[in-house]
């Protein structure tokens, strides 16, 4: 080190990776590519325009928010362009473009620079932009397309075919995403990839997703082992939905997940029961978008309670 | 006595610097909560505007012979008097308003506005003060509503007091009539109104 002679005094993290943010954002984004690829292959230029739309509104935000903020833009990080993409990846593949644009601000704006920015907030950005249009546009936000013809359906995605008329989407489709729902919610496979590399990189906590989905297996297994007429298999609430997006790319947000480990199982396991429960009980089809969210509120709470004990001192 | 504040000084804090929604924050419930509309929020500011005055005057008339130890039981009951004059009034005058407001009409009771302004204010002053002081957070009030209505009105039915503003192709926003629209919106209404405090408190410094 050169500079020994200094003494320096700063308050923990005391170690650093190395890594800035701009470079952990290169990696979620190009994980998020497969996803993005395959759902362009199945919805066109409807999911093109989407990626486009999500992806400028948000770094518009992101400069616009940063300016009257007084801050330094940091839409160059590249945060801006992750959120935009997440959200379009949430969304269905029909949706207006001005509908995007506005989930894209009210995702930045509202959720992220009102808090402060990058790391301050609370909820994750492209969550809260997709419960915004969810509760102002029910009725644009629940048409579905049909992958590769783009023919609009009335008759919604799998979790909702399942759930409300109990028909069952056969596996492949589910798997490699020939299937109708959000860009992000059809291709398992293609989520999978990312996620795993992803967790390679580091640029994730394994514990999250594997807390997420392993409850889903657990508790869904358990649930249609005691009622297989009116609960699923576990394959299916695994690969149904956007179980795989929510576990690898939205729970593990690094800044409204918790920082302790002890603390990400506990999230991990949070999201998963509460995506059964809703799934299995609740008025929706799908109910990744609300546990997460509901997960993020406690995080703090979590964060508190799971502190490491000191060198020296009694635990509690 | 310290030196005379002047009369339209009571009157204008209510407006703007001590706006009670706005720089308070209180009686949020039925802030929050009838909103919806534009014309909603108008009845309920002049509702309890007129409560608001009427209880201040008569606080402020008997205020030194009302017992100390009794003094929130005797405002409560001089401002349930006015509740139920209002009350009644919008009964049967505007059956309909009256119907949307709900149970918030007979709340006002419960306004911290009109309490807080009876404790801190009336009681405190002669009826001349307490009646340009409650005209003016009553005003105060009755504009925030006003303007929360609006917004929420025009993005979530794309009208203002009913006239359609926004009519071919555009999709209302549920959310701005549900609950956390209301949040919503109130809270960056504070917010910018705290921003414009700012700068200006920043400009007078320099």
């Amino acid at each position: 080190m050169d500079d020994q002679d200094r003494f320096e005094i700063a308050s923990s993290p005391h170690a650093s990776s190395g890594r800035s943010n701009r470079a952990i954002m290169c990696f979620v984004i190009l994980a998020l590519m497969p996803n993005a690829i395959v759902s362009i292959y199945f919805f066109k230029w409807m999911a093109l325009r989407l990626y486009a739309a999500c992806c400028l509104g948000s770094v518009a935000a992101e400069t616009i928010g940063c300016l009257i903020r007084r801050k330094k833009v940091t839409a160059g990080d590249g945060s801006a362009v992750v959120t935009g993409l997440l959200l379009a990846m949430v969304l269905p593949p029909s949706l207006p473009i001005w509908c995007a644009l506005l989930g894209s601000i009210v995702a930045i704006l509202l959720s992220k620079e009102i808090f402060g920015g990058l790391g301050q907030n609370i909820f994750n950005p492209a969550l809260v932009g997709r419960a915004f249009l969810m509760a102002s546009f029910p009725a644009l936000l629940t048409s579905w397309t049909k992958p590769i013809t783009l023919e609009a359906v009335t008759r919604a995605t799998p979790l909702a075919l399942s759930k409300f008329e109990a028909i069952r989407t056969p596996m492949a489709d589910l798997f490699i995403g020939n299937i109708s729902g959000s860009l992000g919610e059809t291709s398992a496979l293609a989520i999978i990839i990312g996620g795993l590399f992803l967790l390679i990189k580091r640029a994730a906590d394994w514990r999250i997703p594997a807390g997420f989905i392993g409850v889903v297996i657990l508790f869904g297994g358990l649930l249609n082992l005691a009622n297989p007429s009116s609960f699923p298999g576990v394959d299916f609430q695994l690969f149904a939905g956007g179980l795989m997006l929510g576990a690898f790319f939205m729970a593990t947000d690094p800044v409204t997940s918790p920082i302790t480990k002890k603390g990400r199982w506990i999230f991990g396991l949070g999201c998963g029961t509460l995506v059964v429960i809703i799934r299995a009980w609740g008025g929706l089809p799908e109910g990744v978008m609300y546990s997460i969210l509901l997960m993020n509120a406690i995080t703090p709470l979590i964060n508190r309670y799971t502190r490491p004990r000191r060198f020296g001192f009694k635990i509690g | 006595m310290t030196e005379k504040i002047p009369l339209y000084k009571d009157l204008l804090k209510g407006l703007w610097r001590e706006n009670p929604v706005l720089f308070q924050v209180l009686g949020m419930c039925p802030t929050l909560a009838v909103t919806t509309k534009a014309v909603f929020g108008l009845s309920m500011g002049m509702a309890t505007s007129f409560v608001l005055i009427s209880s201040s005057i008569i606080v402020s008339i008997f205020r030194c012979l009302i017992p100390n130890q009794v003094r929130i039981a005797t405002y409560t009951v001089i401002i349930a008097t006015f509740v139920t004059i209002a009350d009644l009034f919008l009964k049967a005058s505007f059956p309909d308003i009256s119907r949307s407001l709900g149970p918030y009409v007979p709340l006002i009771v419960v306004n911290c506005i009109i309490l807080g302004r009876a404790e801190a204010f009336a009681s405190k002053n002669n009826p001349a003060r307490a009646l340009f002081d409650a005209v003016g957070m009553g005003v105060g009030f009755t504009l925030s509503l006003i303007l929360l209505g609006t917004i929420r009105e025009l993005l979530g039915y794309g009208s203002i007091f009913g006239y359609e503003i926004l009519k071919n192709g555009f999709e209302p926003w549920v959310i701005m009539i549900l609950p956390p629209g209301a949040f919503i919106t109130l809270g960056l209404m504070v917010g910018l109104f705290n921003m414009i405090n700012k700068k200006s408190s920043k400009k007078k410094v320099c």
